[in-house]
């Protein structure tokens, strides 16, 4: 039998780890794309400032992306450490893209990164730029890659289980890569990302202003932070409502789990804005809900049906059955390959095969499960539903706060007068958590919602762990949280100290010797390209009291 | 699958050999990162030095270390009971590993960043330790495929290890550590001879030297244990490169000598422990006269040619089982689907190329010594 002990524990890191890496890896995306947008202009313009801005921010991406690598590999790893039957069952599918990212994207990314840093004295500057873009690059084909893999746990297509390797094997790539749900969650995700750099550069930026520091760089910080925040935002919420689409047809109890949903309601389906989800009583208290939203957003239509959670776990149980006999059909044909009645029976069962197996919770010999088993296995189905509802709400409340905030924050922009809303760069300042509260959340979401599958219909959980002894993951999970602490503690420091010193310290002015990248700056011809589109961003400082 | 021109064995032979492709990269590119790091308290007596040092593999040490990150996916991708049976099965071993590579990309960013002595030298010493203790584990994993791990199936595939960490450290596994430490450590100095000058190259020629000879013997005398004493494996049972993969197919014999038994059927293949020796000598020699390219070359020719001996002798294992020797993992019944290797193989053809053009271009730009006052005059030097 399996330690459920042991499967909580690693579960238990997994998330930890996989959560405290993706506190990084959403600032990688959203700054590396907007240091590549300001270099930009620095190479457009010519302009010293934009280059020293890139640099600036450059410093910040540093001490973050070392943070990022450091508990990337982690990542990686512990595929193989902690889920040994996992990587086996599905390693044909769920390995490919996981390289692929490694060689296609990561590479990429890594063996740039030491440019950006190493080779303003050694390029030109459109060789930087394009060093600097190719950085970027690298971090979002490596998004897509992950998502691709990701995409997959939560809606397998394109595989099939073979009975003679006892695992699922890939059939068509094609439909991997262009599976719906991971080209949502992909847009969905580095949108995230970008609304995080987004904020991140405005209230660092804001921080100045309202100290009256740095203000060349801040205020021109803000102006492309807050245009490029408007679209990430609009497109985090669009293509999340995507996402919600997606899960509509393939994650159906996930999706009644974030909305609390226990019965099947007539359409179109209402939606729960608030209200408290009690598990045991299956039944919510004190809802309130607005008539129509739900079947809209989740069919997009008036008449799409959305099922409710116990209907689903009456489904489920119809599957649980018909596991069973994929399972003894397995069993027969472990025996005798050329057994045809088997082969019949199991190609014809094969795609409950998953649901039969969350019977190994309770029984090795699953063919001969009670019906109170049945019943039981049935119900594990349901994820618990409290937390996704609270999660869930989070995230979104944050997403349409922060497309408020961009839209306000633009708008100051536009009328030049960001540097006079005190109270606005006050708000900016405190959004800075924000946008990881609510990525947090997400993928919350995303992957608690998705128990008690690690691959949705395909693999239970707690089946794909690996067999590893207690002392040895209460071992690595406690020396994973010493350490990841540790380094929490010490690069929230460094990052404070960088903010503290400045722009003026880290990325000083052109001076007289000035590095290759620089020489050739172009020296500022009247109505040439110094007067481009972007000096609407750009005006001259105003003199102020 | 009547679209993939080559058949399902020959896949897994291509991808036997890009498994080792892959390793040989990690070794040579990332081997030398660890081995200045194993070497940074030895060649740098001063803060100034050891900042020296540290930038001498500062901005490329990245990209080497995706080799290592690549060599974890294509094992998923292309050997999956592989990465489920040794990760798992090594996983004290692996997160030490994790715990010491961690160090790495911190240790880098962070030292320079204040500017007091006793965090630059706690961060120096996460970098030795990050450097040093992968070179070491990744040798012993070495030894223990070599001696066989324990590990069996349940009838679903579920893989169960039974042995524990301190059971990895035996004699023998400790020195394939050893012989992995000193050989990095040798191809480390050669970089540091490469990149730097003065005392911090006369240091690593010296260190690198007695670490390349040390390598040298050690390897030797690994060879004569292997052939002596450590028993090998052989499969009985008639192999079909074209079956599906099941680990459970087939019967395994285990006596001492088996892992001679390739070299003696192909006395070709010979030419990868001499080269193995011979490279680690040659490195030693050349430090000695200060040609740090040349003694690059020869370091990591020994690297590859060390990785080519033991492919070579446990072909067509990739991770034989102590305990239940049938349950052994080959390249003929541990690998994925044909399409999936198929995939992989189209997509490595694509992008390695393309990523050794931009590795080699970034080292160009790179190219010179790196002095005190070139770091100096480094934005965002470490």
């Amino acid at each position: 039998m399996i330690d459920m002990t042991v499967v909580e524990l690693s579960r238990l890191q997994f998330a930890l780890t996989a959560m405290y890496h993706f506190l990084f890896v959403p600032l990688t995306l959203g700054l590396s794309l907007l240091m590549a947008i300001m270099e930009s202009v620095y190479v457009m313009t010519g302009r010293d400032i934009w280059r020293r801005m890139t640099m600036f921010w450059g410093v910040l991406f540093g001490i973050n992306f070392a943070m990022g690598v450091a508990t990337g590999i982690v990542m990686e790893f512990q595929f193989g450490m902690n889920w040994a039957y996992y990587s086996h069952y599905v390693g044909d599918i769920f390995g490919a893209p996981l390289a692929i990212e490694g060689l296609m994207a990561f590479f990429l990314e890594a063996t740039f990164i030491g440019l950006f840093f190493f080779g303003w004295k050694r390029m030109t500057k459109i060789q930087h730029l394009v060093i600097t873009w190719l950085v970027a690059l690298g971090a979002n084909f490596s998004a897509l890659w992950i998502l691709v893999a990701n995409g997959w746990m939560q809606n397998p297509v394109g595989a099939v289980f073979n009975p003679d390797t006892m695992r699922m094997e890939i059939t068509d790539f094609v439909a991997v890569i262009f599976n719906p749900v991971a080209q949502a969650k992909f847009v969905h995700t580095v949108s995230a990302g970008y609304v995080t750099g987004a904020i991140f550069v405005m209230s660092v930026s804001a921080f100045y202003l309202l100290r009256g520091k740095h203000r060349d760089i801040a205020r021109r910080s803000i102006a492309v932070a807050a245009s490029f925040g408007l679209a990430s935002a609009l497109s985090v919420v669009v293509l999340g409502d995507e996402s919600g689409y997606a899960a509509t047809e393939h994650q159906k109890m996930k999706l009644a789990a974030i909305e609390a949903m226990w019965h099947t309601e007539p359409a179109p389906a209402g939606f729960t804005v608030i209200g408290l989800p009690n598990q045991a009583g299956q039944h919510n208290r004190f809802e309130v809900k607005i008539p129509w939203l739900m079947g809209l957003i989740a069919t997009r239509s008036l008449d799409g049906e959305i099922p409710g959670i116990l209907d689903l776990v009456e489904r489920a149980e119809h599957r649980i059955r018909g596991g069973q006999l994929a399972y003894a059909a397995l069993e027969r044909l472990r025996e005798d390959r050329t057994d045809v009645a088997a082969r019949e029976a199991f190609d014809q069962h094969w795609a409950d095969l998953g649901h039969g197996l969350l019977l190994k919770r309770y029984r090795e010999d699953i063919f001969n499960a009670t019906e109170q088993e049945i019943s039981q296995a049935a119900l594990d189905t349901v994820p618990r539903v409290a937390p996704l509802f609270w999660t869930f709400r989070i995230m979104a409340g944050i997403g349409f706060y922060l497309i408020a905030f961009f839209a306000v924050a633009f708008w100051l922009v536009t009328r030049n007068r960001i540097e006079d809303s005190r109270r606005f760069l006050w708000i900016a300042l405190w959004s800075l958590p924000l946008p990881w509260i609510a990525i947090e959340c997400g993928w919350f979401v995303a992957e608690y919602g998705r128990q008690p599958w690690a691959v949705e219909g395909v693999l239970p959980t707690f089946y794909a762990a690996s067999g590893i002894a207690l002392k040895d993951i209460l071992i690595s999970l406690a020396g994973f949280v010493i350490i990841y602490t540790g380094l929490a503690i010490v690069a929230a420091k460094l990052m404070i100290a960088a903010i503290g010193k400045g722009p003026d310290v880290l990325a000083p002015p052109a001076h007289d010797g000035a590095p290759a990248a620089i020489d050739d700056v172009v020296p500022p011809h009247p109505g040439d390209s110094d007067r481009l589109a972007l000096d609407a961003l750009d005006p001259a400082p105003a003199p102020r009291a | 699958m009547d679209f993939i021109p080559l058949d399902y064995a020959t896949l897994r032979l291509i991808w036997w050999l890009l498994l080792g492709v892959l390793l040989i990269g990690f070794a040579v590119m990332d081997g030398f990162d660890l081995g200045v790091g194993a070497l940074l308290p030895f060649v740098a007596k001063t803060d100034s030095e050891r900042r020296i040092v540290v930038n001498t593999i500062g901005p490329v040490w990245e990209g080497n270390q995706v080799w290592l990150i690549l060599g974890g996916g294509a094992i998923f991708a292309a050997f999956p009971p592989l990465y489920a049976v040794s990760f798992s099965g090594f996983y004290l071993a692996m997160f030490v590993i994790l715990f010491a590579l961690i160090l790495r990309p911190v240790g880098f960013k962070f030292r320079g960043k204040v500017e007091d002595t006793r965090w630059k030298q706690t961060w120096d010493w996460a970098l030795f330790v990050g450097g040093a203790v992968p070179a070491l584990i990744f040798g012993v994993a070495v030894g223990n495929v070599l001696l066989g791990v324990p590990f069996h199936f349940t009838p679903e595939l579920r893989p169960v290890y039974t042995g524990g960490f301190f059971a990895l450290l035996t004699p023998f596994a400790l020195l394939a550590g050893l012989v992995s430490v000193t050989l990095l450590v040798a191809h480390g100095a050669a970089m540091l001879v490469i990149k730097t000058d003065g005392p911090i190259a006369d240091r690593a020629a010296r260190y690198g030297g007695i670490a390349a000879v040390a390598g040298a013997v050690l390897f030797a005398l690994g060879g004569v244990w292997i052939a002596t004493e450590i028993p090998g494996f052989r499969i009985d049972s008639t192999i079909d490169g074209a079956l599906a993969s099941n680990p459970l197919h087939k019967t395994v014999s285990r006596e001492a000598g088996l892992w001679m038994a390739n070299y003696a059927a192909m006395p070709w293949t010979m030419i990868a422990p001499v080269l193995g020796v011979i490279g680690a000598l040659a490195s030693a020699w050349l430090l000695r006269m200060r040609r740090g390219g040349l003694a690059f070359i020869a370091s990591g020719t020994s690297i590859a040619a060390v990785i080519l001996t033991v492919g070579f002798a446990i072909f067509p294992f990739l991770l034989p089982s102590s305990t239940m020797p049938n349950a052994g993992l080959t390249l003929w019944d541990a690998s994925s689907s044909r399409l999936t290797l198929w995939i992989m193989l189209v997509s490595t053809i694509v992008f390695l190329p393309i990523v050794l053009a931009y590795t080699s271009w970034v080292y160009r730009v790179l190219r010179g010594k790196v002095t005190e006052s070139s770091v100096d005059d480094t934005p965002n030097a470490y």
